[in-house]
Formats: C-alpha cells, structure tokens, sequence
C-alpha cells in the first residue's frame, strides 16, 4: 500500500487548526482558568482575588455535606448506568426477536429519547408529585408512604428512576443496531451448537455486542454524572434542603447560587480529576477485554 | 404576548410624544408570571406619566440567576441601571462598595425628597448600611404570617392561636380531632428562623446583627430557638404539625387542598391563594413563645428591592431617581399593593389604603403591614450575612435532617453554626 504524504510540512497543522483552536478556547482555557481560580477567594463583583493556597480544596472536601453528596454520586452513577444499560439491553433483544410489527414497537421505544430532559423531568416531579403523583398512590397500596423532596431515601429513589428512564431508549438504539449487525450466518451457526437461547446470548451475542457495550458505559457513565442535571435540578425545584443532589449539582449551586467563585473551582477540579481518573481506568481495566472485530 | 403588546404600546406612546429622544434606562428584575406582568403595567404607567424618560423592564430569571446575570454584565461593564435583588443578596451588593449608588444618595442627587422616615417602621432599615442611610429601594416587600381556614378553626371550636403555647395545648389537639392536620409552613429560614429572632427581639448575629461588620458570627445556635425546633419536630411526629420538605409549595397545596387548617406563608402569597382556595380563610400575626418573651414584637421584610447600579451616565442615573420617585408614590404603591398583596412601603400609601377602605372589604391585606408596624426592638431591624444563600441552604439541610430523624436539634444546630460561621468568614475574605 502506498503511503500518502503531505508535501507541505505546515498543510496538516492549518487543517487541524479550527478543531484544535475550538478544543482550546472551549475545554482548555476554561480548564485553566477553573484551577487557577481554585486557588484564590474572589469577590463577585470586581474579581479582586486573594491568594488562599488550597484553603478552597480544604474547605470543600471538609464539610459535612461533600462525602455524602461524594458517596450519593457514586451509587447513583453505579444505578443509573447499569441499571439503564440493562433495560435497553433486555428490550433490544425482545425488539430483535419480534417479527410482526417490529417498527411500531422500535418507535414505542425510543419515543422517550425524544423527550427534552427538563420536559422528562417535568414528567418525573409529576409522577412523583407527594400529593398528586400517582406512584406515590401506587406505592401506597403497597404500604410504603413515598415523601420525595422530604426523606432523602425517597428523592434519591426517585431521582434514579427519572434519570434511568430518560437514558434507557439511547441504550436501546445502540444496542439493536448492535444486535443486526451480527451477521446472520454466525447466529445460526449458534443456533445449530447450543440451543439454549440464554446460553447462546452470553456466550455469542453478548461478546460481540462488547464494543458496543464498552462505549455506552462510559457514555453512561457520563451522563449520570454530567447530564442528569436538569433532572437533579428540577426535582429538588433548585432549593435542595435535605435531599440528594450530585456533585456538578453541588458545584453550580455554590458558584452560581451562592457566588463562591473559588469554592467553587475547587470542586470542578476534584471533579475533573475524578472523571479523568475513571476513564483512564475504564480504558485499562475494560477496554483490554473488547475486541473489536 | 400581551406582554409584548404592552411594551410595544409603551415604545410608541414614549416615541411618539417625545419631541426630543427619551433617555432610556434597563431593569433586570426577577419577577415571573402574573407578578412580571404588574411590574410591565409599573413600565408602561411610568413612560406614560411624562416623555423625558423611558424605562425597560427585563424579566431574568429567579432572584439567584438575576443577580448572577448582573454580576456578569458587571464585569463586561452591561450591567443595568437598574436591579431587583432579594433579601438573601443583599449581603453581596453591600459587600461590593461602588457597585451600587445607594438609592438615598441618588435621589437627593437628583433632586429628589427622600425622608427615610416616610418608610413604616419594618421596611425602613432592612437594606439600609450601617450608618443607616437606605442603600437598597424596598420593592416587593411582604412578611411571614399565620393564614387560616376559617370553616376549619370553627369545626374545630378553637381561634387562631396568638402563642405557640396556645397552640400546643388547645388549637392543635382540636384541628387534629376535627380531621385536620393542624398547620403547616412554607420557609423555614424565613418565618422560624430569621423572623423568630425579631418575633422574640433576639440577636441573630454579632455585629449588630451583621450590619457593621464584613464577617459577623452567628448567633443561631440559640437555647430558644432549639427549644422551638424540638417542639416543632415532635408535633410532626404526632401529627399536630406538617413538614412537606424545603419547596414552598409543596407546603402550601395542602393548606389550598383543606388537609392543613393554617399555613405560615408570605402576606405576599394573599393574591394567590384568593384564586386557589375556595374556601374562606383570614390571616393573622406569627405565633410566639410566651415562655421566651411577653412582649413579641415586629417582624421585618423579605422580598427583595431595587438597587440603582454605579457606571451609569448622569442623565441615566437621574431616570432612575425619578423612576424610585414615581414608584414610591401612595398611588403607585397603593396599585402595587392590591394588584400583588406585597405590602405597601410608605406611610403614605398605607394611610391612602385606609382612607379607600380597602381593608374593610379585604382584612386580611392588612395582617402584614399591621405585623411590621408593631414595636420595634433592638433586633428587630433584619440582619446582613454574606454567602446567605448559602448559609439558608445549609438551615434547610439541617432542619431536614432534623424532620426526618436524622439529626438530633442540639446536633443540626452546631453544625448550622459552623458551617454558617466558616461560610462568613469565607465572605469577609472576598470583600475584605
């Protein structure tokens, strides 16, 4: 084969530029700016900042609130991620396996991924509603007295329930079109070795849809901790009192809400640190085990 | 879009009278819904009223998202001439010498007569500096009382309860034989916290109260207001007293659903609730603790005010004066007050009110005005705390947890403290 070189040393660098200047202005700059800025206290107004050391990363990590917002996250993440992988993987396969009518029940199902997340939110609170929701009035029937907003058990359930609805046709969709593209021939193949349908899932399907698998579960991963925003925000009505709310929530709040700049800063660095440590992990752990094709 | 039909109609009456070009002046304020629109109507009357000026309302969002919008257009140097900030900001503004033109200094400026003496008594020094010169224009401006089901309390052959002592032992016991759960209250910084202390004439901060110091202590970590909070936690658990979590509403259906007998909202929250309750109620002065004083006195306001921002032309900042004169004339605030249930801020407006016989049709308009006119005390005056929206959401945290078991009072309390005390010192850092 043969190799294709640019004869001009500085063509590559001009037609790498735009992405490269957007990457700097939108990811790198800011990224700099939210660690210098965790170093200083700054008046709102003025921007006059004093100098405090690592008093912001101190202060933050010292209150009461940062470990059980800390540790609420992680389960939170832990349920919404598997929780929405699971049911998207569960439906794409009873999708894959309906012969009659298959694109009316694809469109039922990824009818909810079109559902703006605040709208979907919206939807959620109303379920949820302590005085109207009817899942309140179901779970009543059982015996469980749901209070969200008031016991911190209650919202997080909730909360995760909203979140992990709103996810579930994304999975869906990657996961069927993950599905048809195993060829045929090796699904039969299959089908003639083993005839346990469950056994031939894991031990067939299931590997070849790793791929698959392994990008939507950072992709989740993700959006549990970045993108459940609006719900997060819309169920605890930006007042949070004594319920969950996820550590971005818990940055917003305190630099936009409350003002602390600096405070502020701290926590999106932990945080960027954290999220850059989980990727890198998930790479080396996982991504070791996918084979790509 | 009757909104935009109204401003438009506003541009060209303003446009077209003029002769020569009108100066024109933005406010950023944050006042959604039927209340945006009361405050369009203010726009429209003023432009009207002469041609020389012409004022802009824009609507930002929540109070916590307009003043960080004005911070922002601060910094970039777009700010507003004009701004609502809430009580819980006010800190910041202060805090922020040359942001603003203090509104007493503006108006006589400008010509315009300020007697801080024309404000009734609970308005009057709430976002005033130290040396008690009034920095912030008071604008919707209501305070925390006691609303009841009238059918409710009669049912139940009790009246509405002056003292929490009387409430324990015969107003509640009753409401909640007759099928009620007895009350309910919507914001518990607000009406058992911060108005407790000026209901009680009890220091809530060193400093006199926050107002002479950039980083104050709390003092909230009170033997009086514990003993309140446990007495509150225990009628929750014997069901003489609903908690429904931080949300204001949530805590107010249940009184419009008539499941809660009285309900402790904003005298502000009088216009909504005559549209969604069908049923009788009449308002009255918070509860107190006879065992903490025989003397209750007033509350003070919340709400938020308007502050006239600094880096403006002359000719701007003189509209903005006369925009703060037409806004505090008796009429102007007497049609604030009907149209929104916010208390009126003069004297004036107030004796106008009166004279219409507005309260004889309407009494209960009259509870809070009435409220921030009893006698003043020595803490009665409000309190100026840096981070406050923070510190409020570090109560609201606690009291949770103290509703839901988790915490005992004595714990949540210090914890309140510390964290109160960190957040304040962390501000004196900022503006020091």
């Amino acid at each position: 084969m043969k190799k294709s070189v640019f004869t001009q040393p500085t063509l590559p660098y001009l037609l790498l530029a735009p992405q490269m200047i957007i990457i700097a202005i939108f990811f790198i700059w800011p990224a700099f700016e939210a660690i210098r800025s965790s170093f200083f206290i700054q008046d709102p107004f003025f921007g006059k900042s004093t100098f405090v050391g690592i008093d912001n990363y101190t202060d933050a990590v010292g209150k009461s609130d940062y470990l059980r917002t800390a540790n609420f996250t992680f389960w939170f993440t832990l349920f919404v991620s598997f929780l929405s992988l699971g049911f998207g993987l569960l439906f794409a396969v009873s999708a894959d396996q309906v012969l009659r009518g298959q694109a009316s029940y694809k469109t039922i199902l990824m009818w909810v991924y079109a559902i703006a997340p605040p709208v979907a939110g919206l939807i959620g609170i109303m379920l949820f509603d302590q005085h109207i929701g009817p899942i309140v009035d179901f779970f009543a029937l059982l015996g469980w007295r749901m209070q969200v907003g008031v016991s911190y058990f209650d919202t997080a359930f909730a909360m995760t329930v909203v979140a992990t609805w709103k996810q579930i046709p994304y999975n869906f969709i990657f996961f069927l079109s993950g599905l048809q593209s195993i060829p045929r021939a090796v699904r039969e193949a299959a089908a003639i070795d083993c005839r346990r349908p469950f056994r031939r899932f894991w031990t067939i399907v299931f590997p070849l849809l790793a791929p698959t698998s392994f990008f939507l579960l950072i992709l989740n991963i993700t959006y549990a901790f970045f993108e459940t925003f609006g719900v997060v925000d819309l169920m605890v009505k930006g007042e949070p009192g004594n319920n969950p709310v996820t550590l971005v929530y818990k940055v917003y709040q305190d630099g936009f809400r409350g003002l602390d700049v600096g405070g502020s800063a701290a926590q999106s660095v932990i945080l960027m640190i954290l999220v850059l440590a989980l990727t890198i992990l998930q790479f080396r752990l996982i991504e070791r085990r996918v084979h790509y094709s | 879009m009757k909104t935009t039909v109204l401003l438009a109609g506003a541009f060209a009456t303003a446009t077209f009278s003029a002769t020569a070009e009108p100066i024109k002046i933005d406010w950023w304020h944050a006042m959604g819904g039927a209340l945006g629109e009361t405050v369009n109507e203010l726009a429209v009357k003023f432009n009207e009223s002469q041609d020389e000026y012409e004022i802009l309302p824009v609507y930002k969002g929540t109070y916590e998202e307009t003043l960080t919008a004005t911070i922002a257009a601060f910094r970039a140097g777009e700010h507003p001439n004009i701004v609502q900030v809430f009580e819980a900001g006010a800190a910041t503004l202060m805090g922020a010498p040359g942001a603003v033109i203090p509104v007493e200094d503006l108006m006589t400026a400008n010509g315009v007569d300020f007697d801080i003496e024309d404000y009734i008594s609970g308005v009057r020094y709430f976002y005033a500096d130290e040396a008690g010169k009034m920095v912030g224009m008071p604008f919707n401006s209501s305070t925390p009382i006691l609303y009841y089901n009238v059918e409710a309390l009669e049912k139940a052959g009790v009246t509405p309860p002056k003292t929490w002592e009387e409430f324990a032992s015969t107003t509640a016991p009753a409401l909640k034989e007759a099928g009620y759960i007895p009350a309910a209250q919507s914001h518990l910084p607000w009406i058992f916290t911060e108005n407790f202390f000026s209901r009680h004439n009890i220091q809530f901060a060193t400093d006199n109260n926050g107002y002479s110091s950039a980083a104050p202590k709390i003092l909230v970590n009170n033997d009086a207001i514990k003993a309140h909070f446990t007495a509150v936690k225990d009628w929750v658990d014997a069901g003489l007293f609903g908690y429904y979590g931080t949300g204001w509403s949530d805590n107010q259906t249940p009184f419009e659903n008539q499941e809660v007998a009285m309900w402790m909202g904003s005298s502000g929250s009088f216009g909504g609730l005559k549209q969604a309750a069908d049923f009788e109620f009449s308002a009255t002065f918070l509860p107190y603790w006879e065992a903490v004083t025989t003397e209750p006195k007033q509350t003070f306001i919340g709400g938020a005010a308007l502050w006239a921002m600094s880096g403006h032309a002359d000719d701007e900042n003189k509209a903005a004066a006369e925009f703060f004169r037409f806004l505090t004339s008796a009429e102007v605030q007497y049609f604030w007050h009907q149209e929104t249930g916010y208390v009126p801020i003069t004297e004036a407006a107030y004796e106008m009110a009166k004279a219409d016989g507005y309260y004889e049709t309407t009494p209960q308009a009259e509870v809070g005005i009435q409220q921030l006119t009893l006698p003043s005390g020595e803490w009665t005056k409000g309190y100026r705390m840096g981070f406050y929206v923070q510190i409020r959401d570090v109560m609201n945290r606690e009291y949770g947890r103290i509703m839901s078991g988790e915490a005992s009072v004595e714990d949540a309390f210090s914890i309140i403290e510390e964290e109160a005390n960190q957040l304040l010192e962390r501000f004196g850092k900022t503006s020091g």
